[in-house]
């Protein structure tokens, strides 16, 4: 029983990151129609949002303490970073521990940019096109950005930290009645975790209960008839692409202090999202979302070594073995609508 | 001649004229000049060159005529590789055997494929490739190389040890891929004043593959069959409203470009005796959806010039070096110099790819297809520059939907 709950639990952190990748890619599909492969680019930069921050936050600068020598007599330099001269040592230094958290408030209007910019500039101008092109061009955008990520920051993974009291692990066993040591858990997993929750809620909120959610759901069911009642659908759906961007992101910028961001996070990344979309069913918000943390579990389930010595490299294949069964045997998905995309 | 139409041979002959002379032309400057870098002729990037035509002609056979775009195709080409080695392992290190083998085995693991991706079209069949190829990397990469079935020797590469047992390799055949004892690494260099050429054994067998399955794609474009595939693309609704079953055409497609995609593979095991399971990868798939779509899709010669594109300048622009650049801007003033150097540099060298990807992204939004329109384009340009008038009317009509 523990066993099975902790394969759960290990499985939530990945799943948590499918399911908001592919929310973000079925919110575009399904607004405006677009199969975004830049998607996992945009996850990467939300990684590198943290990144960046961190960077900045740690910028210092050398005095020279002429209380203290180091081993050649010479007066000690002092490394002070920019946060700890302005703030104090100690609210800086908590600043800067904090830094990955903090960048959720530094990557949102960064990614809502990038997102409407995205939109705007590029992406609109291939609404009429066959979707093989849309493939192709965001392709080569991902491509792009992910050069662009690479040329400034290198190609080596780096590390983001969590901060110090959410690092390490807690034994989740105890608190629910199994044996101590049985379920033990890190702390920053199940952080990620009810972040994406949160994420997802929100996003559903917004959808559900905000006037502007209501029309952006009319539009996703007729947009013809919704524009010609005299909204500004188009409006609505790039800032709805701003959003799809920014989840991508916030779920990039958490996600690194759970495995160092490198630049080409976004492609490994993207073509599983793209499968749980997929099995999640196209167009289906609730659909990817569950697809995301089944797909996450099961993968985690695969990994048990029960699992890898009965079918070797199980752990490998199992989630596209299972988007292919679901695509052949049932292909408008788990929760797709009937006749949307099933050709 | 052989059953094409004029225009069709003598696009034929003016391919096989270049890949046959391509060691000549490709060297336009002498060997000790500065230019020398721009030198293509040196025969480990031609045989990429024709390697790389030939998968790009065969997935234009699909993509270019049926419209399915698969992001799965470098699998085959990882396939045709692995199995070409096995060959050399069991047999011997002669290359028709691999290069035959990889052809089936290729043709046979398409039509498994093909059978199951074929059943949706649109994004899904790209998406089914994509998770195909995907599963077979990471096969071909962990799983297929455990001890007791090592099929794949996964992160070393697959390669031949001095322990198998190529039962058939003879006494005194070369110890490296040969074709019947002329091994494929034999060059031989023709030193002309300040030029040197080389003519390499393993270059002109690509070349005379390339240029065979070169005809047979004029054959299959000029087809009835290549006609049923171009419906395809065009309405397969409305082909499919006639009673007209479409699968086996495509299918067929999916496994012709397979094979092409196979037998790449396993010339490219017969010029380095190795495979390795990156070329499985789908950054590899996309890299030929590249090559054809900036080629120019549909067309005959696109791919291959897409492909030829791709390569020289992934090879030019890697080398070419902040020194190198420096010297080309020396004649700007000093200041001037070090700013379009600074601006060049993140393009150059290890920024190839971005190189790629900005192209890449400019030719399917502005010239969807590829080099060749763009060649066509500008003739039509110079053409009306010269008789001065406005374009006429053109008599296209667009089917109403």
């Amino acid at each position: 029983m523990d066993a099975i709950l902790l394969q759960i639990l290990n499985g939530l952190d990945k799943g948590s990151a499918y399911a908001l990748i592919a929310l973000g890619l079925t919110l575009i599909f399904g607004t405006l129609g677009v199969v975004n492969f830049a998607h996992g680019a945009l996850f990467m930069i939300g990684a590198f949002c943290a990144v960046t921050l961190q960077k900045l936050m740690n910028l210092s600068f050398v005095t020279l303490d002429e209380t203290q020598t180091d081993f050649l007599g010479n007066p000690l330099k002092v490394e002070t970073p920019y946060v700890e001269a302005w703030f104090g040592p100690e609210v800086g230094a908590t600043i800067i521990d904090w830094s990955v958290p903090l960048a959720i408030l530094f990557a949102i209007p960064i990614m809502l940019l990038v997102g409407y910019v995205m939109e705007r500039g590029l992406i609109k101008h291939f609404y009429k096109r066959p979707h093989a092109d849309q493939i192709l061009v965001t392709f080569g955008l991902a491509i792009v950005l992910q050069e662009i990520v690479k040329y400034f920051f290198g190609a080596n993974p780096i590390q983001t930290p969590p901060p110090d009291a959410l690092s390490g692990s807690v034994d989740l066993g105890t608190m629910i009645g199994f044996d101590p040591n049985a379920i033990i858990y890190p702390i920053w997993r199940l952080v990620y975790f009810g972040f994406a929750v949160a994420i997802i809620g929100a996003v559903f909120s917004f959808l559900q209960f905000t006037t502007f959610g209501m029309v952006v759901r009319a539009g996703m069911a007729d947009r013809e008839t919704v524009g010609l009642l005299g909204i500004n659908i188009d409006r609505r759906f790039t800032i709805m692409f701003g959003i799809a961007a920014a989840v991508a992101g916030l779920a990039g910028v958490m996600y690194g202090p759970l495995n160092p961001p490198n630049y080409h996070m976004g492609m490994d990344f993207l073509v599983l999202s793209f499968v749980v979309v997929v099995v999640g069913g196209m167009g289906s918000l609730p659909g990817a979302v569950l697809a995301g943390f089944l797909l996450g579990i099961l993968e985690s389930f695969a990994s048990t070594t029960w699992a890898t010595t009965t079918i070797p490299g199980i752990n490998q294949i199992i989630i596209y073995l299972v988007a292919i069964i679901v695509l052949l045997t049932r292909p408008r998905g788990l929760m797709g609508r009937k006749g949307v995309m099933e050709e | 001649m052989l059953g094409l139409n004029k225009k069709d041979t003598s696009l034929l002959i003016i391919v096989g004229i270049l890949t046959l002379l391509a060691p000549f032309i490709l060297n336009p400057f002498p060997s000790d000049s500065a230019m020398a870098q721009f030198n293509a002729g040196y025969p480990d990037l031609m045989q990429r060159f024709v390697i790389f035509g030939i998968f790009a002609i065969g997935f234009n056979i699909l993509f270019g005529l049926t419209g399915y775009l698969s992001f799965g195709h470098a699998a085959f080409l990882g396939v045709g590789s692995y199995s070409a080695v096995w060959m050399f392992k069991l047999l011997s290190y002669n290359v028709i055997p691999a290069i035959a083998l990889s052809v089936v085995v290729a043709g046979l693991f398409s039509l498994l494929i093909g059978f199951v991706s074929l059943r949706r079209s649109g994004i899904y069949f790209s998406i089914l490739t994509l998770a195909f190829a995907q599963m077979s990397f990471a096969l071909a990469y962990s799983v297929l190389s455990n001890p007791k079935f090592n099929l794949t020797n996964g992160e070393t590469g697959l390669q031949v040890y001095a322990d198998d047992p190529q039962i058939l390799q003879g006494a005194n055949a070369p110890d490296l891929p040969h074709l019947f004892g002329l091994p494929m690494r034999a060059t031989y260099t023709l030193d002309v004043g300040a030029w040197s050429f080389d003519f390499n054994a393993g270059y002109y067998l690509c070349a005379v593959v390339m240029m065979v399955v070169f005809y047979l794609a004029i054959r299959i474009f000029r087809s009835p069959f290549g006609m049923m595939l171009r419906a395809v693309k065009s309405n397969q609704q409305r082909m499919n409203y006639t009673g007209l079953n479409s699968k086996p055409y495509t299918l067929a497609a999916f496994v012709i470009s397979g094979m092409y995609a196979g037998l790449a593979g396993g010339l490219m095991a017969a010029m380095d005796p190795l495979a390795g399971a990156e070329r499985m990868q789908w950054t590899a798939s996309g890299e030929v959806v590249l090559m054809t779509i900036l080629g120019g899709t549909g067309t005959l010669i696109g791919p291959v010039l897409g492909a030829g594109f791709i390569k020289y300048f992934e090879n030019i622009f890697s080398k070419i070096n902040d020194n190198v650049l420096h010297s080309w801007f020396a004649f700007l003033p000093d200041g001037l110099e070090d700013a379009v150097v600074f601006l060049i540099h993140p393009f150059i060298g290890k920024g190839w790819h971005l190189t790629l990807g900005i192209l890449f992204m400019l030719v399917v939004i502005y010239l969807p297809g590829g080099l060749v329109e763009g060649g066509q384009r500008l003739m039509k340009w110079f053409k009306r520059k010269k008789s001065g008038t406005d374009d006429a009317p053109s008599g296209k009509t667009e089917p109403a939907e």
